[in-house]
């Protein structure tokens, strides 16, 4: 079994490198872009063994007390067979 | 009085903190690696600057982790000094010792460079020595040194005088221009609400020999030491 888990800067944090990515997208001429914002993945390999919703519950205690600052950003967890 | 300078795997300002505490303060100093979980008999513990598990994750993110770290709080509960210079500032707030977070420079670029910074209040145990808008030079050498919180927070640390040093120019003004990182209200330092723990991205540890450009961290190294001698 997958968690994956997408962290993301809050909408209300400032992201410089998101907007230097999007301007350099459009220096290649890709148009009709309102906005970039740079986030972090992570795939989180989990025994067959562990049940879907406790694997969901690990991955959400993870994202949030490890792989996400709650300060500035939010988490959104999948899990997958 | 005696001072800890905790290393962790990529602290590599560890020996300029030690060398300002033996030669500047002349107090006894020792180092204390990150696996080591004893504080007692310390009375100030310093997190240097670096790149604690190479920034892996986010800065300080994982050194708030190091066995370490579980000491560091109940040294600071217990009202133990607890001074953070850049990386150890980061490792303070990830680690909820000190609100907000520190992000990547508004500008995207790693800024090494001397900086002024504006005294806002001598009301620490680490500024105590110093005169409120004093201006002094200090080197900042960092890529997330971008000062963020919320609203609330902010208003928390303007409202409890916690905001302890703020970058300006020359001539102690606050502006947009004198922020290099983009820091929230220009903030460059600021203490938690006992007081006792205390976080700047500047180095002073890299400014107490004029040699080096500046004198002026002395100050902060000056006040502890003046803190501690009336304890």
């Amino acid at each position: 079994m997958r968690a994956k888990v997408y962290v993301t800067l809050k909408p209300s944090v400032l992201d410089p490198q998101g907007k230097a990515i999007q301007h350099s997208v459009e220096q290649l001429g890709y148009g009709g872009i309102e906005d970039i914002r740079q986030g972090k993945y992570f795939e989180i390999e989990l025994d067959e063994s562990v049940k879907e919703e406790d694997a969901r519950a690990t991955a959400e205690r993870m994202a949030r007390e490890v792989l996400s600052n709650p300060v500035i950003e939010d988490f959104r967890v999948e899990v997958e067979r | 009085m005696k001072f800890g300078v905790v290393i962790f795997p990529g602290s590599n300002c560890d020996h300029d903190a030690y060398h300002v505490i033996s030669k500047h303060v002349g107090q006894p100093v020792s180092f204390v690696w990150h696996k080591e979980t004893d504080l007692a008999g310390f009375d100030c513990v310093i997190l240097p600057g670096g790149f604690s598990y190479g920034d892996y994750l986010r800065a300080g993110a994982l050194a708030r982790f190091s066995p370490v770290m579980r000491s560091v709080k109940e040294f600071a509960a217990a009202g133990g000094l607890v001074l953070g210079i850049c990386n150890g500032f980061q490792i303070l707030c990830e680690a909820g010792l000190l609100p907000g977070a520190l992000m990547r420079n508004r500008g995207l670029h790693f800024v090494c460079e001397h900086v002024r910074v504006r005294v806002e209040s001598t009301d620490t145990p680490f500024t105590n020595e110093l005169r409120r808008g004093e201006v002094l030079s200090i080197p900042i050498a960092h890529a997330e040194g971008n000062y963020t919180c919320d609203d609330a927070t902010l208003g928390e640390l303007q409202a409890e005088d916690r905001i302890i040093f703020r970058y300006c120019d020359a001539e102690g003004r606050a502006t947009d221009e004198a922020n290099p990182n983009g820091s929230r209200d220009s903030i460059a330092g600021i203490c938690n609400r006992a007081r006792n723990v205390f976080g700047m991205m500047p180095h002073p540890e890299r400014a107490c020999e004029d040699l080096l450009g500046s004198a002026d961290g002395r100050g902060v190294f000056h006040s502890l030491a003046t803190t501690l001698a009336a304890a």
